[in-house]
């Protein structure tokens, strides 16, 4: 029985057993490889996307179990029109490998929604959920604040 | 008088002997005659194994893997520099396996001595001995070798490039090649008529790229700058391709289990697996089993559910007998004995201590777990695998599935995080085999996070005991046994089915090859005779003897009683200029006094590494609920620093992933197999624990340094010293959080 999931705003059928996680079905299923699998047990963040907004490991929601519309790394903006947190990252040059990004930014994404003037505190317990081996958290944290200080100028 | 110039001028770039200008030289004549992989396609024209001009615009060859360390945009803006091109008009790519690309600096590492004691005749030396490389088709991304590999070649790849491109702009304008001039990616006459590079593609092809002189680096308008890199836009977009991005019709999701004890499968019992969800195919491998599915994770489930005994390790099968098998080697003959100036069995008047060091084994634990995806279709296979060595690892999937190399094509794509792990060949050689079963079905291979941690190739653990001799408050004596495994004879065995002959040197880098004049100063390296897999991880052995010997270093400071960065700087002083210029500027930018608040201490720590020696100071607080790393400052001198925003990311990366290890990081092993499994039992530094970071970049190192790695050695003993200084207790054995209340 095939399951109806809305990624990016576009609706997909998706035939793959309920339990498969999300990461997976957007990943093999679907094609949206931006989503990165690093752990498979909600440890490093690697696979974070937001569903209805908030940040979410998707290697730990089943496909049945997706209650909203999923927004990926692809869906938060693109190479040609990149979302103001993405540009904040380019503007401080912060990915190394840049497999970890992926999740950073919308972990990030989300804690600017819930708080758009994070303190230092804010980002911390926001962020370490999100593991980066090649160490790029100053350069994140200074991201962070850039992107919130320019989207309270946008508003 | 022009070649007199020439040299003169490569000379002074290079800040050496006027015989390092005709080594260079010699290097790109080397480069030029080697066959040129690449292959034009239609309006396009190639002009060396480094530049093609296309329609679109300029495309750069980087041939080194790209793991996160920056390597591709340095080794674009080398090219650029020279071949005027507008920075947005670049791509670049990584390019095929080929002996074009080999790495020139690599051998030449294995020459014997210290390199902070090269001179101008030995650095020479080991260029010469470098370019042996190229006969072994040795193209690998380490040992922090990029920009010293590059830093010619590549510059003249794109002056050669430049100049052809003024010669086809030159006939098609009937105006002499010495009007012309080179702008913005655009050739343009005295008129102010500019022809695009991109239009002169065709033209191109009916040009010998000339050789030409090297730009003076005052002139520089890249080089020097922190350039944007060439795959962040990639990169923060997930638009970036890693080894499974690669999507084709028909593909098949995969995964492994191999024997976690290294020695093989007694027998396996499929039968559960083989009814699951999504199961295509289990695959006997061997040493082990893949399951072929139609999703990655249906795929994990069932190998989970596969049925396997392992046959017991060849190892000793825990964490204390394979470390009394390393403190057992301490008593067998030393392998080497590179450091053993004065004489140390001398009666030397003074105070003596002695000091006993552990390091765990580490895993490199990459973001990216091992991957790769494979298309075999019976005679060709086509791999794309995040590698830092694609021809040895072309080489071995085409040995793998019973073809030739040149039936085989590999993608090197991005690395997700590389630290030495791949450099290895089983994970694309794994995914080469698994197609191999099924021809024509294109293979996605991802390993789980805990097959990656059970089937890492280790840092080895090691043991070291110091002796040491301090009067009137300097150092005297260092008398120091290291014993370990060794990664170069494990490592080259498993590669090449070889160990080198001579003392490995690898093995005590770090310790007997530091810029300290000790009168009485030995540094024997005992190996240890065990078959635990070992690999090259983040700066090798200077990540073991990095700590060890900085960390007694530190102990004879405070026995001298003898303010530590004072210390290490008497000790460096007369024996290398640009290692005491590190310890003077990392004291300055800390403001240190060697003085500090109850609740705060202070460790200083060196390592000469890479070429590059590296000072810092960590700030250690206790908070009262746990201590904390408050700040990291870090000097560096590279000599030359080609892109400075780059290498800034690379000294405080370095450094967090050794504060990782020292901090919590300890593979261990039971029954022949590793404990650890995923990040909640082998963990890192995360945004809530990493510290603050100052760093200043110098610049009067006569040689180009490293950058990947030589952050990392002195960060463990930094903390280390900090720790003492706020408790008291000195640590001699890692991770600390056995011995201290760290807040991770």
């Amino acid at each position: 029985m095939a399951t109806r999931l809305t990624i990016n705003g576009t609706a997909h059928d998706v035939d793959l057993p309920e339990n498969v996680p999300l990461l997976w079905v957007l990943r093999d299923e679907i094609g949206l490889t931006g989503t990165k699998f690093g752990c498979g047990v909600a440890a490093c963040g690697a696979c974070t996307v937001h569903i209805d907004g908030e940040a979410v490991r998707s290697c730990q929601v089943a496909l049945a179990d997706v209650w909203g519309e999923v927004t990926t790394i692809e869906g938060l903006g693109s190479p040609d029109n990149m979302a103001t947190i993405q540009q904040a990252w380019v503007d401080h040059q912060v990915a190394q490998c840049g497999y970890c990004q992926s999740g950073q930014i919308m972990n990030a994404a989300a804690l600017l929604a819930q708080t758009p003037q994070p303190t230092d505190q804010d980002i911390d317990d926001a962020m370490q959920g999100n593991l980066c081996r090649c160490g790029t958290y100053p350069r994140i944290r200074a991201a962070i604040k850039d992107a919130a200080q320019r989207l309270s100028e946008e508003t | 008088m022009g070649r007199i110039k020439t040299i003169a001028r490569r000379t002074f770039l290079i800040g050496s002997a006027a015989i390092v200008g005709g080594a260079a030289f010699g290097i790109y004549q080397i480069n030029k005659d080697a066959p040129n992989p690449l292959v034009a396609g239609d309006g396009e024209a190639i002009l060396n194994p480094f530049v093609m001009i296309t329609r679109d615009g300029v495309t750069l060859i980087a041939p080194r893997a790209e793991m996160g360390q920056g390597v591709q945009t340095t080794l674009a803006a080398l090219a650029a520099e020279e071949l005027d091109v507008a920075w947005e008009d670049i791509t670049v790519l990584h390019g095929p396996p080929a002996q074009a690309y080999y790495n020139s600096v690599f051998l030449g590492m294995a020459i014997p001595g210290a390199h902070y004691k090269d001179t101008p005749f030995k650095h020479n030396m080991r260029e010469q001995v470098g370019k042996v490389g190229k006969l072994l088709d040795l193209q690998a991304t380490g040992g922090s070798t990029s920009m010293k590999d590059f830093y010619e070649r590549m510059r003249h790849a794109g002056a050669s490039a430049r100049e052809a491109l003024k010669l086809a702009a030159s006939a098609q304008l009937g105006v002499p090649v010495s009007d012309l001039r080179t702008e913005n990616s655009n050739v343009i006459a005295p008129d102010g008529t500019a022809i695009a590079y991109s239009e002169l593609a065709e033209a191109l092809r009916d040009i010998t790229p000339p050789d030409v002189e090297l730009r003076d680096p005052a002139t520089w308008k890249y080089l020097g700058k922190s350039m944007p890199r060439v795959d962040m836009v990639e990169k923060v977009t997930g638009t970036a391709k890693f080894a499974t991005d690669t999507a084709m019709d028909g593909m098949k999701f995969a995964t492994v289990r191999m024997s976690p004890t290294r020695a093989g499968m007694e027998s396996y019992d499929d039968t559960a697996a083989r009814d699951m969800d999504g199961v295509e195919a289990v695959v006997d491998l061997g040493d082990g089993i893949a399951v072929i599915a139609s999703n990655t994770w249906l795929a994990m489930q069932a190998a989970e559910a596969v049925d396997i005994t392992w046959t017991p390790a060849n190892y000793p099968a825990n964490t204390e007998g394979l470390r009394a098998a390393i403190a057992a080697s301490l008593d067998d003959d030393a392998d080497s004995m590179v450091r053993d100036d004065g004489d140390v069995t001398s009666a030397v008047e003074g105070t003596e201590i002695t000091a006993d060091y552990y390091v765990p084994w580490l895993a490199h634990a990459t973001m990216e777990p091992m991957s790769a995806t494979a298309l075999y279709t019976g005679d060709a296979l086509e791999v794309w695998s995040g590698n830092q060595a694609p021809t040895m690892i072309r080489d071995a999937c085409a040995k793998a599935v019973g073809l030739t190399p040149e039936q085989v094509t590999l993608h090197t794509t991005y690395l997700g995080g590389g630290f030495g792990r791949r450099g290895e060949q089983d994970f694309s050689v794994l995914a080469a085999r698994i197609a191999a079963a099924v021809p024509d079905t294109p293979i996605r291979m991802i390993w789980s996070r805990e097959e990656d941690m059970r089937r890492d190739f280790y840092r080895p653990a090691a043991i070291a005991q110091f002796r040491g001799v301090v009067q009137d408050g300097k150092a005297v004596l260092v008398d120091g046994k290291i014993a370990a495994p060794s990664v170069f004879h494990s490592s080259s065995l498993r590669q090449t089915g070889v160990v080198p002959p001579g003392p490995d040197r690898l093995h005590v880098e770090g310790a007997a090859d530091q810029p300290y004049a000790i009168p009485h100063f030995r540094i024997a390296g005992h190996l240890t005779n065990i078959d635990v897999p070992i690999g090259f991880w983040r700066s090798v052995g200077a990540s073991i003897n990095g700590f060890m010997l900085d960390t007694f270093i530190d102990e004879l400071a405070h026995a001298a009683g003898t303010d530590p960065l004072q210390f290490r700087l008497d000790l460096a002083r007369t024996e290398h200029a640009p290692s005491a210029g590190v310890i003077e500027a990392v004291g300055e930018m800390s403001g240190w006094t060697g003085q500090t608040p109850a609740n705060i201490g202070r460790g200083v720590a060196f390592s000469f590494s890479f070429g590059t020696p590296v000072a810092q100071v960590v700030e250690v607080e206790d908070t009262g609920r746990g201590i904390r790393i408050n700040k990291c400052w870090i000097a560096a001198d590279l000599g030359t620093v080609l892109d400075p925003g780059i290498v800034e990311a690379q000294m405080t990366s370095g450094a967090i992933y050794g504060f990782s290890a020292a901090m919590q990081e300890e593979i261990t092993f039971a029954d022949g197999m590793v404990e650890q499994g995923n990040f909640y039992d082998y963990d890192a530094m995360r945004m809530h624990t990493v510290p603050e970071f100052e760093v200043r970049l110098l610049e009067t190192n006569p040689f180009m340094g490293g950058a990947g790695e030589p952050g990392t050695p002195p960060s463990m003993p930094a903390l280390g010293n900090a720790l003492f200084d706020l408790t008291g207790t000195r640590a001699r054995e890692l991770p600390l959080i056995k011995t201290f209340d760290l807040i991770l």
